[in-house]
């Protein structure tokens, strides 16, 4: 067994910039142990994105190819990739952690014996992968103990995509065998949720609002200070469940991701769902009771006490200056 | 249709956290525990498909015996009878280990469908059910909203990212992990906190199970993460509070 294998993913035809953070993830794997890294992208047809990965400094790509892989099925991916896997034997299998590999890593990992390691944010010397527990709140440190093939997923934004190398691999085609009995389900077109009308990847000044409100009858006093701001409001995924904000004003992996100069996030504790939605935000306040919430990790600015007071206090003084 | 709900008992969310000694595990004296949010929801789809269709739902959780209370809230809200695979070892075991001792308890029921939320919110590892799925050989979904019992199995609704949407179809029997957010989660009423007293709660052992629990991944080491920002804490009253903040929107982040 030898080898880094980065398992690169495309949507609608195109590598979005979480794969090309596995990559460097990948990279940065091979560096440590000295291991040559290869990338594999799976589908009908991946000529041309073949090409684009085969630039990023990988040894070698593979093109995994078959007419049953057009469109992504667990049971396809999985069959391709234990085949691809069992013929290559890599000693690590790296992914970005997208709700796709979510759907079939796992179950692929479990196939060969293994555990994936998920979401990873770090990678140290031994190999060390480091992932978070209970939404952030402490780190754990997992060391693969097994023997086959060792699998990560990373999360988004914690490899830094430009730290891809350059180069021109050789590139090879993979056909697996597939039958088409193997694949169980039938997925249609993905397809958008309602129409959205909030464009909150646009604005400047976000309030934020989370769980700690409590009820939705309290989500008045965050609007008000969002309106004194000039502000969009905006809410982390909790709050849409509950019906106290439509879907659409969403922030995070699940809605919208966005990059105001301002994100004021108030009773959000910073769940890793939500935090990849706002994280590119240039200034992030946070106001929370909780002095260890994992929002105060990534705040320029924190007020710790009690919302109910803070942000009156907040809106009042927002008024005061802006007169 | 007969429905299993694996769900896993968690810290509270607002629960104070501490390392526990030697820095391996988290301190687990004094914890408040709660039902995993995305199981609750995978609760509730069972119960109304159930309502819908008729059947039974089945709870199967897997942890030391205080993981009985939340067995019984279950059971409160509605759920038939429960299977509580007592182990005291779950923190040592990895996702495949966890995986192994659900599929050994629920593979004699041959259920209809194996419900379960997408990740709980202690490990967050996100794969118990598609792994169970493997393990069982059935075809599973993730990140499901909606479940629809068609002729020949069932439509789901999953969710995919920034928010696109798409529908799946699959045979059953089958295993799918549910998304927060589908349904309106109901409450236990004093009823049901009665019935559920009543209700068939069968224990099993890890070992009864004899699977096999060598884990491949080891957590190592617990830690408290690495600031990525010096956060500027802003102390005093609300209002002192609320006016050096204003000040620096001002001055320094310019955008007042």
């Amino acid at each position: 067994m030898s080898g880094v294998l980065v398992i690169v993913e495309q949507r609608a035809d195109r590598i979005a910039r979480i794969s090309w953070e596995a990559v460097a993830a990948g990279q940065k794997l091979g560096a440590s142990l000295s291991l040559p890294v290869s990338a594999a992208i799976v589908g009908a047809e991946t000529e041309t994105l073949a090409a684009e990965i085969a630039a990023k400094g990988p040894t070698k790509v593979l093109r995994v190819e078959h007419p049953l892989l057009a469109q992504y099925t667990a049971d396809g991916f999985t069959l391709a990739l234990q085949q691809l896997i069992e013929k290559e034997s890599p000693a690590y299998v790296v992914f970005p952690h997208t709700y796709q590999v979510r759907d079939y890593a796992p179950a692929l990992a479990a196939r060969l014996g293994q555990v994936l390691i998920s979401d990873v944010v770090d990678i140290s010397d031994g190999p060390i992968f480091t992932r978070q527990l209970l939404q952030g709140r402490l780190n754990g440190n997992y060391r693969p103990t097994g023997t086959g093939p060792c699998f990560v997923s990373v999360q988004a934004g914690a490899f830094r995509a430009d730290a891809a190398e350059t180069g021109t691999a050789e590139i090879t085609v993979f056909i697996p065998t597939i039958e088409p009995a193997q694949i169980r389900t039938k997925p249609s077109e993905p397809f958008r949720g309602s129409s959205q009308t909030v464009d909150l990847g646009s604005a400047q000044l976000i309030v934020s609002v989370g769980r700690g409100i409590k009820d939705a009858e309290n989500i008045s006093i965050v609007q008000e200070l969002a309106t004194a701001l000039g502000a969009e409001l905006a809410a982390s995924r909790p709050i849409c469940d509950s019906g106290w904000l439509p879907m659409e004003r969403q922030v995070g992996s699940s809605g919208q991701t966005v990059s105001p100069k301002l994100y004021l996030a108030v009773g959000i504790s910073g769940a890793i769902q939500h935090l990849v939605g706002m994280k590119g935000s240039q200034c992030v306040v946070a106001v929370n009771k909780d002095p260890d919430a994992p929002i105060f990790e990534i705040a320029d600015y924190g007020i710790v006490g009690d919302l109910f007071e803070v942000v009156p206090a907040l809106t009042e003084a927002v008024k005061a200056a802006k007169q | 249709m007969k429905i299993i709900v694996a769900i896993k008992q968690v810290p509270e969310r607002d629960a104070q956290v501490r390392i526990g000694e030697g820095g391996k595990r988290i301190d687990e004296a004094d914890l408040q525990y709660a039902l995993n949010e995305s199981d609750a929801y995978a609760l509730e789809e069972a119960l109304q498909l159930k309502e819908k269709h008729g059947g039974e739902v089945i709870v199967v959780s897997a942890g030391p015996e205080r993981v009985g209370q939340t067995i019984r809230e279950a059971l409160a809200k509605g759920a038939d009878r429960a299977i509580h695979i007592d182990c005291d070892d779950l923190g040592r075991r990895d996702a495949l280990g966890v995986a192994r001792l659900l599929a050994a308890a629920v593979k004699p029921e041959s259920p209809d469908l194996l419900l379960t939320g997408l990740q709980s919110e202690d490990l967050g590892l996100g794969q118990t059910g598609v792994i169970v799925a493997e393990l069982l050989g059935l075809p599973h979904a993730t990140l499901i909203l909606h479940v629809e019992k068609t002729d020949s199995g069932l439509t789901v609704k999953r969710e995919l990212e920034e928010g696109w949407f798409q529908t799946i179809d699959l045979p059953t029997p089958a295993v799918l992990t549910i998304q927060s957010g589908g349904n309106k989660l109901r409450y236990a009423t004093l009823m049901g906190i009665k019935r559920a007293k009543t209700k068939e709660l069968r224990r099993v052992t890890a070992s009864e199970l004899s699977v096999e629990s060598t884990p491949v991944v080891l957590l190592e080491q617990v830690a408290l993460p690495h600031k990525q920002k010096s956060t500027q804490i802003l102390p005093g009253s609300p209002k002192e509070a609320a006016a050096a903040l204003v000040e620096k929107l001002k001055f320094e982040v310019r955008v007042l």
